[in-house]
């Protein structure tokens, strides 16, 4: 029998040598497999004397759980080197960008329309639309514009050989949508109007917003509570506003409404021109003639209105200067609104 | 309108500084446009009186002038402008002033000369934006004085925006009215000299004028003045006025009806009266006459112009523009005054009809004052006589009164005053408020009777009592309140996809949102749509702007046309809104207005990145683009529904265009742009276009659950050739009618033409996923199946199956 201490270190050390799994189960079968070193010991005990033979059988045993425990510690490193390799070699450049389409975007003028609509639906306004090629009647007549009024001039008109005309504002729906459901109402109606005017801040198409509200009982009061509340809402933010007397053929009492400038804080900039004011948007109690035009009893029911632009509620929102950008559709500019 | 401060503190005294003025005014409905000073800021300028003026020895152009201030030597002065001359009093810019544009004076040497300062001319003190040569002063002006003390030049212009309501505040005295009105205070009109009583020969020196057509013209007032100096110089503080308020100096006539004009708000016209023939009618054009006016321009009149005529045939549009024929001239000696009122509606309109906007046809148009015609020629008398001299004739006044606008008294009923305002007012402060206003108010039961002065044409309704009180306490005064809401549920129609979520699917598809005007070229539209007819504009802004769009695609070629020129090589854009159709109908019906989503893609398949195969960097092609559209079609829930059918369009490339179909019914447009219009445009890439009336093609079918099945599902691919013309369409359609409810899902896996297949033929692969609602299939079911499509494909589209 071989000194049994040196064949264990003999074995440890070839254990600890093996640099793969497969080396590693050769020598599992070289020292303890059926013919192995070790399992060869067992055999020799039968040339012992009995007496010995328990204690010598005990030490082979023990020095093969020796060499046993060390092969699977070995084991579990090598596999643990295995996998650690695979995933090595696996490695990516996680700051690659990701592949295949990118977003595009919705239009500034379109984000800030959807964001206009949501806030008054939710004060209970509902969504009206009406076309754009208007007739004298829901343009004008209906809305109280005397036929050659001065008012109807400033409205610089795009007409049709026949007459018909391209609306020069979102009004028309107020009568478009009293005809069609009477009162009480609340709507608002944005979309497309044509002004035949192009310079660095008229376009000759354009948006607005129109808001109707008619009930028994509406007043001023309300309509500045609405406006106020509109402002605040669209811009996030606590701002002043006043109404300022005006004219418009179809509402009387009418007002110019200004809130304060929501980049000087009405400190007064030159987006106000230093006033510290910034005209937002048209208004006034609907004119009782706008009434009886759309069938509705001018004694019982009262009721606002109000216009504004989109482009402009739109340009103030995201800090555009310049109205012509929204009609230019250069990639360029339309890149910077993907955020929803 | 533009006031300066000082003239309106003429008519009523004014507790306010001029920024605080402008605020009130603001505030109550005549909004302040701007506020000027009277000049730019200069300094060290004295009025000089030129003593003499030499030829300069070594400029012809220039003059030497010896010039006295007052006080000291004369001083030696170079000056080029032709009017300087011994004896004129003129403004000069002594060594150490400043002039506008920051200018400093400084003693200089002119071509040899010493020059201790400048003679100026208007145009250097910044009164006027031209002028030729120097300042020209009265000779009573005091030498030495400043200049800007001499013109009272430290004070500001208001300039107030007038909503066409309020004609009556497009005057020095309206808007005296409303400062009294909000101020508490009273107009005062200033003391006039008034013309000195004529004799009794003055007394029939009078024109006869004669009302034609007096519900245009209800009233007439004239006055001849004889023997008026017009070569007279206009007084500078008139001169100035005028200047202030934006008005070239040019006679002392002219100027004397413009100063009036713009004190009281009265038009004004004076005739040469002897150039007059005949006596004076107001009456309406004859079909076919024309006058030439005032500045040369000769027009036809249509015969609802009302015109002044003489015997010899018109002499000026009434309330619009005089005449040229028998204009004021610097020689003009007899003056025939005109103070008339014209009926807005006389007026209205006409003077656009020549591009023509005067300030008496704005002024006319909203209504001037009917009751101060006499008044206002009893200033232009009084003015013009202390000008320029003269004998005035009596004033004749021709009125029809029945004509004259009425003044009826509105009821104002205090409920309903607290109703439209959401507040109420004591009475005391209501009326307090209309009469400041000059109207006259009656207490009633219920409210009040309100009688609004003659020059008030915008009072006709409760409504716009309402409106006068509500402006006078002011807007801030009225609270913010919360109307009562109505528990209205609105409707939610389920059909209607939200636009978002439409929009989005594009967005997330790469494209972005374009918006195009609704008006587009004709001619690129004609190349695209030759046989669609358009809507044209009769005033378009532009002639490539002039017929409306009876497609978005001339617009999205156009914005990817620009997007390529700014060098962008993937271009995807969309945009939704109306198109316009032309159709028989009349009226409204004359264009149908389609609500339209359209998109145009060109440039590379997508965005340049690493890691694609070879493939998928091609430019964009008609599938890509299919997909975009099948995406928007799979929100609408009834994909099945879809069909795209070959059909040519004449824009599109005639074998890569296609009608989309719902139910048979056509809803869009897709396709390849046309190989010669890629090539006229000058596209680098071919785009391909899609287009979608929104309510037909999108409309949603609400989902409805129906049982699906939970036993396996077995798949067959299948490889067939075919002739090329035989669209997938038709195979697809045979083989899940041999099927029959066996085939869950058929995916075209490949689509292969070349080696192994016959010219003119090509090879579809099919995966068939079969499964059954009820149990599980057997390998003899799905064999069967196979064995019967097969069989089927043979025959009916002359297949031949690859093993």
């Amino acid at each position: 029998m071989q000194d049994l201490t040196s064949l264990v270190t003999e074995a440890l050390g070839e254990v600890a040598g093996c640099a793969d799994l497969a080396a590693l189960d050769d020598a599992r079968v070289r020292w303890l497999g059926k013919k192995g070193v070790l399992t060869e010991q067992l055999k020799s005990l039968g040339g012992l004397p009995a007496a010995e033979r328990p204690a010598a059988g005990q030490r082979i045993n023990e020095a093969k759980e020796r060499v046993q425990a060390a092969i699977e510690a070995r084991r579990e490193a090598l596999t643990r080197a295995e996998v650690e390799r695979q995933l090595n070699a696996g490695r990516i450049d996680v700051t690659l960008p990701g592949r295949g389409e990118q977003r595009g975007g919705l239009h500034p003028v379109t984000l800030a329309r959807l964001r206009i609509e949501e806030i008054c639906r939710r004060a209970g306004f509902e969504v009206a639309t009406g076309p754009e090629i208007e007739d004298d009647f829901h343009n004008f007549e209906a809305l109280n514009f005397a036929p050659n009024h001065p008012a109807r001039a400033m409205h610089d008109t795009f007409y049709f050989p026949d007459g018909r005309l391209l609306r020069t504002h979102t009004s028309p729906v107020q009568i478009r949508a009293l005809l069609a459901k009477g009162a009480p109402i609340a709507i608002v109606a944005p979309g497309r109007v044509y002004r035949c005017d192009s310079d660095m801040t008229h376009s000759p198409m354009f948006h607005q917003l129109e808001g109707l509200k008619v009930g028994e009982n509406i007043s001023f009061a309300n309509m500045k509570a609405a406006l106020h509340g509109f402002l605040q809402a669209f811009f996030e933010r606590d701002l002043a506003m006043r109404l300022r007397p005006s004219y418009f053929p179809f509402t009387e009492p009418s007002a110019e409404v200004d809130m304060s400038c929501v980049f000087c804080e009405g400190k007064g900039c030159r987006t106000c021109k230093y006033t510290g004011w910034l005209e937002i948007s048209g208004c006034g109690m609907v004119h009782p003639n706008v009434l009886r035009a759309s069938g509705i009893d001018a004694e019982r029911y009262t009721g606002y209105a109000w216009g504004m632009g989109i482009d402009r509620l739109a340009m103030l929102r995201y800090g555009v200067n310049d109205l012509r950008h929204f009609f230019e559709n250069d990639l360029r500019f339309l890149e910077q609104f993907r955020a929803l | 309108m533009r006031i300066p401060y000082s003239w309106l503190g003429e008519w009523v005294r004014v507790p306010w500084s001029p920024q605080e003025l402008g605020s009130r005014l603001t505030m109550a409905g005549l909004e302040l446009d701007a506020l000027e000073p009277a000049a730019p800021a200069f300094t060290g300028v004295v009025i000089a009186e030129i003593l003499s003026a030499e030829k300069h020895p070594q400029a012809d152009k220039l003059r030497v002038c010896s010039v006295s201030t007052g006080q000291g030597a004369p001083l030696q002065i170079v000056c080029g402008a032709a009017n300087a001359r011994a004896g004129l009093k003129s403004a000069l810019a002594v060594v150490g002033a400043k002039l506008p544009g920051d200018l400093g004076i400084k003693a200089a040497k002119l071509r040899g000369v010493e020059s201790a300062g400048m003679l100026c001319s208007t145009k250097e003190l910044g009164l006027a934006d031209a002028s030729s040569g120097i300042v020209e002063l009265p000779s009573d002006a005091p030498v030495g004085k400043d200049l800007r003390d001499y013109l009272a030049l430290d004070e500001m212009i208001l300039e107030l925006n007038i909503t066409p309501n309020r004609g009556d505040a497009m005057s020095v005295i309206g808007v005296a009215r409303e400062v009294a009105a909000l101020s508490g205070g009273q107009v005062n009109a200033p003391a006039l000299p008034t013309a000195q009583a004529p004799g009794p020969a003055a007394e029939r020196d009078t024109l006869g004028v004669h009302l034609d057509a007096p519900a245009g013209c209800p009233k007439f007032v004239g006055r001849i003045v004889r023997s008026v100096d017009n070569k007279s110089a206009t007084p500078v503080w008139m001169r100035e006025r005028l200047r202030r308020a934006g008005v070239r100096s040019i006679s002392p006539v002219v100027d004397v009806t413009n100063y009036v004009m713009l004190e009281l708000g009265q038009p004004m016209h004076a005739y040469d009266l002897a150039k007059l023939s005949g006596e004076i009618h107001a009456r309406l054009a004859r079909a076919g006459e024309s006058i030439t006016l005032l500045d040369g321009k000769m027009v036809e009149v249509q015969p609802d112009v009302l015109l002044i005529t003489d015997g010899a045939g018109p002499i000026g549009i009434a309330g619009i523009m005089g005449g040229q024929r028998t204009s004021v001239s610097a020689d003009t000696t007899d003056v025939f005054f005109e103070a008339a009122y014209f009926a807005p509606d006389a007026v209205i309109g006409r003077a656009m009809r020549w591009s023509l906007t005067t300030d008496a046809s704005q002024r006319f148009e909203r209504g001037v004052d009917p009751s101060q015609q006499e008044h206002a020629v009893e200033r232009a008398t009084a003015l013009l006589l202390s000008m320029a001299g003269g004998q005035a004739g009596a004033i004749s006044v021709q009125r029809s009164d029945e004509h004259l606008p009425a003044r009826p008294a509105v009821a104002l009923r205090r409920r309903q005053l607290a109703r439209l305002l959401g507040i109420g007012f004591e009475d005391a402060r209501v009326r307090a408020s209309l009469e400041g206003l000059q109207m006259s108010v009656q207490p009633t039961e219920e409210g009040w009777r309100v009688t609004p002065p003659p020059h008030r044409f915008d009072i006709a309704i409760e409504a716009d009592l309402i409106e006068e009180v509500g402006r006078i306490v002011g807007f801030e005064a009225i609270p913010e309140a919360d109307a009562e809401v109505p528990q209205h549920f609105g409707s939610l129609p389920s059909a209607q996809a939200p636009e978002w979520a439409v929009l989005e699917e594009l967005a997330l598809r790469g494209y972005y949102e374009a918006i195009t005007y609704a008006f587009v070229d004709p001619q690129l539209q004609a190349r695209l749509f030759p046989d669609v007819p358009a809507s044209a504009l009769a005033n378009p802004i532009a002639s490539d702007l002039s017929v409306m769009r009876v497609s978005l695609w001339p617009g999205l070629l156009k914005a990817a046309l620009d997007n390529q020129r700014r060098q962008q090589d993937r271009i995807r854009l969309f945009e939704h809104g109306a198109r316009f159709l032309a159709t028989e109908g009349k009226g409204l019906d004359a264009t149908r207005e389609i609500e339209t989503l359209a998109g145009i893609a060109c440039g590379h398949r997508l965005p340049e990145q690493w890691g694609l195969p070879p493939d998928m960097r091609e430019p964009v092609d008609f599938f890509d683009v299919k997909a975009d559209v099948e995406a928007l079609l799979a929100a609408t829930g009834a994909q099945a529904a879809f069909t795209f059918e070959p059909q040519a369009l004449s824009c599109l490339h005639p074998g890569r265009a296609a009608r989309l179909l719902r139910r048979g019914v056509p809803v869009g447009w897709l396709g390849e742009l046309h190989p010669s219009l890629v090539k006229a445009l000058e596209f680098t890439y071919a785009p391909v276009l899609f287009e979608l009336d929104i309510e037909a093609a999108l409309a949603v079918d609400r989902p409805a659950y129906h049982e699906f099945s939970r036993f396996p599902q077995v798949r067959r691919d299948l490889a067939v050739v075919l002739d090329e013309s035989v669209a997938l369409s038709s195979l697809t359609e045979r083989v899940t009618f041999t099927a029959s409810g066996l085939l869950r899902d058929l995916r075209v896996f490949d689509v292969y033409r070349g080696s192994g297949v016959e010219a003119g033929r090509k090879s579809v692969a099919l995966g068939l996923i079969f499964q059954d609602i009820s149990r599980t299939l057997t390998e003899d079911d799905v064999a069967s199946t196979m064995a019967a499509i097969v069989a089927d494909l043979r025959v009916s589209l002359n297949a031949k199956i690859r093993e």
